[in-house]
């Protein structure tokens, strides 16, 4: 197996390791240290991806995160399997399958590159244009088929057996950039004493010192590669500083919070099962400097997409790090200096440079020095096209008058097998924008340079718009000394190494060479992975679409996976010079995290499956359980919904449950209701404020029920105030309101009326509370509580007492949510389990009966109490549930101001009424709205809508509450229920409470 | 997320707190004594305010007190924060706020 473009010698790779993989089935073989990228690339492959819209053979143009191409699948091993990876960034491991994306039935042979014929029938904007009718036919034959045709890789279809973790970290500095500016301000900070991390998201850090060459500028009066190496030594012999390689930094948020995403396993030859496979950090350092760097841009010319294309830094990087020429016969077509290294370098490892186009009429001295080396340098020449089938195989070159326009006459076509582009480089500030900074047009960049920085926030090197290492270098450290300074510690005093670089001239931008891409624009790609032309952003502009936002979403350009790295500016500049505009009039399109792509499970980290939210279980969860509990979800809480018997159905379950509290005792578990304690000298002063009810008379072992209002009137939760003592309270919440209201009462005791001395302390997890009701109840409580008169006179409804059950002292709290004879329990959690099943043991001959959720939404229902989040839904007031009768007139409080508003008032405010459907069996389903009586199909204005509903087997029929226009409240108003899949439900307007109103059985 | 300073346990996150929105006037001693535009110019009006707005926090995964704090609602920056009842830190830019 030979790699034919690996060179014999050289590169960071490991000649004696070598690695089989595959792509698309065939195997191959690389090296260790090689990315998928590098390779292919070794072995000759360059046609690796079709477009995405066209189908156009695409290969590797670049050596970073930036690639817009070659997006593969990548698996490595079963159920490890990633689309649309970057070859760029996937280091290469045994037994690693690529399989390129979007052809069919072959990357070579592709049905869908007919596309590509048909592109003057797909403009900007087609499937708005062709498939916005007729309606619904989009979603059933549209989509399904342009689906099939377009798109990027295929989803993993099985879990992903991998581990992801989170790891939260601090540091005084936050270095984003492992090249020479960031490197350098890392080892200032450290030496300074200061905590710094550093990330860098190549393997190895250096930046482009570490992927140029033999041309890479001298440092310190020797080679690059000799300072880099005594950098890295003594930054790890810091103790303070860490760094970390293959760390991406995702995001930077206002607050300087940024996200890091190691990439932990992925590159390891021999994986460790200990380790997980990434590692999201989450770091708040004091200051950040961002030291990222930039990107290369490509040209602008007609057909600039072939494969064998690459940016002439990519070259250079795949010679140096890989031994891995990306040609054997190169043309190089720039605008900038830093081409010319390229050319050197490779010249130097025996490749044929057969032309060096440059339209600028003085290069810089690095031409000259191409020049002095034997290669042909073509000043005031340019690329004007390139030609090839699945590949490049020629380069069409002219040169260019003053006014910058090619002669067409004087065209040549050069034969070559690469065509190394460069058009200047763009710094990447995302990471800045991203935080908040602002960011303006500097013309002789041709980019828009960093303006304002985030407090506490800098950027430096070429990101900052260093055109020279020397001056990427001093900006580091000046930025890093500006930030220790603004930390408080020492200000490191250094001097920057002295570096023996070329001068550069100005480059030229992409977009300044208008007459070429002229040529055919149709094929002058300025987004390489979503496929948008310059005739496509020609197009949106005639259409009038001239913002830059619009002009992006309108052609896509800038909106694939690589969020247009490489072209960006160059779109924004051509829609400010086909508006008459200066660039520096627009603002770039917004940059949002993430800064690459990045997994789900990296986010997920460790909340999956039983982790992924937090479950909650009440004391009496293994007590359900034994006893046969079928639970749900309430929230974070499990409760059971019944207690189903062999073979019962929970229909039947609840039923039973049912008619058990109402002809015997049943038993629940009601822990996730909401307690409160509340003490304090002004403790009642405070609840009179905060409840509708009044209070002051409410006597110590007595209990009232009342409701909780926001200051608008509305319900926000109800529940029983009991008295302890004079000035102790316990307040009951609803399962769902427990947290709301704690922190309601905290917020008025704590903001508005701080001068009240009330302490206020949920302790709902301090109890359990098993109901007891039922008309046996009190026999049942006889045998298992002592210290307590049970009898009617001496504990009445709405009264409390403390008692035991054997030795467990427990609060008894004679309530009742079910409309029987009742009490709730408090039993201290830990004791929870024994007294219920005490209450078991003590009475199988009163057949308790363990009722469920279910039982409890039946038996409040029957009686027509209200559910907070059933009956209510954040608009409605007391008034509108007949509750008028809780609204204290003696005192204030919350919500009492607002019910005196007309709207509170007017008389078709809902209104909450009972149904009963004509048809006892059919239950109308909650939510359902409520329609004029009649024989039309249900129109017009909804008059209302059911907010419970069940099948009563006290009453042997169906039963509903629902909220209905105040004006048409009058019981024996007949309606209908819109049902989704069946005929409307006729139904009759109620009283809401249909069994036992006078309360008969509760006092019993 | 932002890093908000809690007076009593420094810079905490974000995921620690509850924000209760912007801190308006007291609230009046006896509502019923208010006409019914002056009632709900209380509950409803908000200046919601670009530039420094003042703000009640809650540190309910923490100390378990209310505070309150500035933030420029331009870019989220955090200005400052302080006990109830307490002053304002000075030069905060609140201008009349308070």
């Amino acid at each position: 197996m030979s790699q034919p473009f690996r060179l014999a010698t050289g590169g960071r790779i490991d000649r004696a390791r070598p690695i089989a993989f595959r792509l698309d089935g065939r195997s191959l073989q690389g090296f260790a240290g090689d990315t998928l990228a590098s390779a292919l690339l070794a072995n000759g492959i360059r046609l690796v991806a079709r477009s995405f819209k066209r189908h156009r053979p695409r290969g590797i143009c670049s050596c970073g995160p930036e690639e817009p191409n070659a997006l593969l699948g990548v698996e490595r091993g079963p159920g490890r399997f990633d689309p649309n990876s970057r070859a760029t960034l996937v280091e290469l491991v045994p037994g690693l399958a690529a399989t390129s994306q979007n052809r069919w039935p072959s990357l070579r042979h592709d049905l869908g590159a007919i596309m590509d014929r048909a592109h003057a029938f797909l403009p900007a904007g087609f499937y708005y244009k062709t498939f916005f009718r007729p309606q619904g036919v989009w979603e059933r034959l549209f989509e399904p088929a342009i689906r099939r045709m377009a798109g990027l890789g295929r989803a993993p279809d099985r879990p992903d057996p991998d581990r992801y973790l989170h790891r939260h970290a601090h540091c005084d500095l936050l270095v984003v950039g492992g090249g020479p500016a960031g490197l350098f301000a890392a080892l200032l900070a450290g030496r300074a004493g200061a905590r710094v991390l550093l990330c860098d998201e190549q393997p190895e850090p250096g930046g482009g010192l570490a992927l140029a060459g033999g041309r890479a500028p001298g440092l310190d009066g020797g080679p690059a590669a000799a300072w880099l190496a005594r950098i890295l030594g003594e930054l790890a012999r810091l103790p303070e500083v860490t760094l970390l390689t293959r760390t991406t930094a995702q995001a930077l948020h206002p607050s300087r919070h940024a996200l890091l995403l190691e990439r932990v396993a992925d590159h390891r030859l021999e994986p460790d099962p200990r380790l997980p496979r990434e590692r999201l950090w989450k770091v708040r350092p004091r200051a950040v400097l961002l030291a990222t760097g930039r990107i290369e841009r490509p040209l602008l010319f007609p057909d600039n997409d072939r494969p064998g294309i690459f940016l002439a830094g990519a070259a250079r990087a795949y010679l140096a790090r890989f031994a891995v020429p990306v040609g054997r016969e190169v043309v190089v077509a720039t605008t900038d200096d830093l081409a010319y290294a390229a050319a050197l370098e490779l010249a130097a490892a025996g490749v044929r440079v057969h032309a060096i186009v440059d339209p600028r009429p003085e290069p810089g001295p690095l031409a000259r020095l191409a020049e002095a080396a034997g290669l042909p340098v073509l000043s005031g020449w340019t690329v004007t096209g390139s030609d090839g089938r699945l590949g490049l195989a020629a380069a069409r070159l002219a040169p260019v008058g003053p006014d910058l326009r090619p002669i067409a006459a004087r065209e040549r076509t050069v034969p070559c097998d690469a065509l190394l582009v460069s058009g200047g480089w763009t710094p990447s500030v995302h990471l800045l924008a991203q935080a908040g900074g602002r960011l303006a047009w500097e013309p002789e960049c041709a980019a828009f340079l960093p303006a304002a920085a985030p407090e506490r926030v800098a950027v430096a090197g070429a990101a900052a718009g260093a055109g020279t290492l020397a001056e990427a270098l001093a900006q580091a450290a000046g930025a890093v000394a500006a930030l220790l300074q603004e930390l408080g510690a020492a200000r490191p005093h250094e001097p920057a190494p002295a570096v023996d670089e070329p001068a550069r001239a100005p480059s030229l931008p992409p977009w300044a060479l208008e007459a070429v891409w002229r040529r055919d624009p149709t094929a002058a790609f300025v987004d390489l992975q979503n496929d948008v032309t310059a005739a496509d952003l020609e197009l949106a502009l005639r259409e009038g679409f001239h913002a830059v936002e619009h002009v992006k979403r309108y052609t896509t350009v800038g909106m694939a996976t690589d969020q247009g790295k490489t072209l960006g500016p160059t779109a924004l500049a051509l829609v400010a010079a086909g508006t008459g505009r200066d660039p520096a009039e627009l603002a770039p399109t917004t940059f949002r995290p993430p800064w690459t792509p990045l997994g789900f499970g990296a986010l997920a980290g460790v909340a999956r499956g039983d982790l992924f939210r937090p479950i909650r279980r009440t004391p009496l969860h293994e007590w359900a359980e034994a006893r046969g509990a079928v639970f749900e979800d309430v929230g974070n809480w499990k409760r059971p919904t019944a207690f189903p018997g062999p073979g019962e159905s929970l229909a039947r379950a609840a039923a039973r449950e049912c008619r058990a509290v109402r002809t015997g005792v049943g038993v629940a578990d009601a822990s996730t209701l909401g307690k409160i304690d509340v003490q304090g000298p002004d403790a009642l002063t405070f609840l009179e404020r905060i409840y509708t009810v009044d209070l002051a008379g409410l006597a110590v072992g007595r209990c009232r029920y009342g409701l909780v209002l926001a200051d608008d009137g509305t319900l926000l939760d109800d529940g029983v105030v009991s008295r302890l003592g004079p000035c102790h309270f316990q307040l009951s919440t609803t399962t769902g309101g427990a947290a709301r209201t704690h922190a309601w009462l905290e917020r008025w005791a704590q903001t508005e009326w701080p001068e009240l001395r009330v302490w206020i302390t949920p302790v709902t997890e301090r109890w359990a509370v098993l109901a007891v009701q039922g008309p046996k109840a009190r026999q049942l409580l006889r045998r298992a509580v002592s210290d307590v008169d049970l009898a009617a006179r001496a504990f009445p409804h709405m009264a409390w007492r403390d008692a035991r059950v054997g030795s467990v002292p427990v609060r008894l709290f004679r309530v009742s949510f079910t409309g029987e004879l009742g009490f709730e329990l408090n039993v201290p959690s830990s004791h929870a389990a024994d007294v219920a099943e005490t209450l078991f043991r003590l009475g199988p001959d009163l057949q308790p009966t363990p009722y469920g959720l279910e039982a409890m939404h039946v038996l409040r229902l029957e009686k027509g109490y209200i559910l907070v989040g059933h009956e209510t839904d954040g608009s409605i007031t007391p008034l509108d549930l007949g509750l008028g009768r809780l609204l204290s007139t003696r005192k204030g409080f919350l919500g009492r101001r607002s019910l005196l508003l007309p709207e509170h008032r007017r008389p078709d405010r809902p209104r909450l009424v009972g149904l009963l459907p004509l048809d006892r069996e059919r239950v109308p389903p909650p939510g359902g709205q409520l329609v004029a009586d009649g024989k039309d199909p249900p129109s017009g204005p909804s008059l209302g809508h059911v907010t419970s509903s069940a099948r009563s087997p006290a009453l042997d029929r169906a039963i509903a509450l629902a909220l209905v226009r105040g004006d048409l409240a009058e019981p024996g108003r007949r309606l209908r229920v819109a049902a989704a899949d069946s005929e409307p439900i006729p139904v009759e307007i109620a009283a809401p409470c249909f069994l036992d109103p006078e309360g008969a059985r509760l006092r019993g | 997320m932002l890093l908000i300073h809690c007076p009593w346990c420094g810079p905490r996150e974000e995921v620690e707190m509850q924000c209760g929105g912007e801190a308006g006037a007291p609230r009046p001693a006896d509502p019923m004594l208010l006409d019914d535009v002056a009632w709900t110019t209380w509950l409803r009006g908000r200046r919601n305010r670009k530039g420094p707005q003042v703000e009640a926090w809650w540190h309910q995964a923490g100390c378990g007190r209310w505070f309150l704090l500035a933030r420029d609602t331009r870019d989220d920056r955090v200005l400052g924060s302080w006990p109830i009842g307490a002053a304002p830190p000075p030069d905060l830019g609140l201008g009349d706020e308070r």
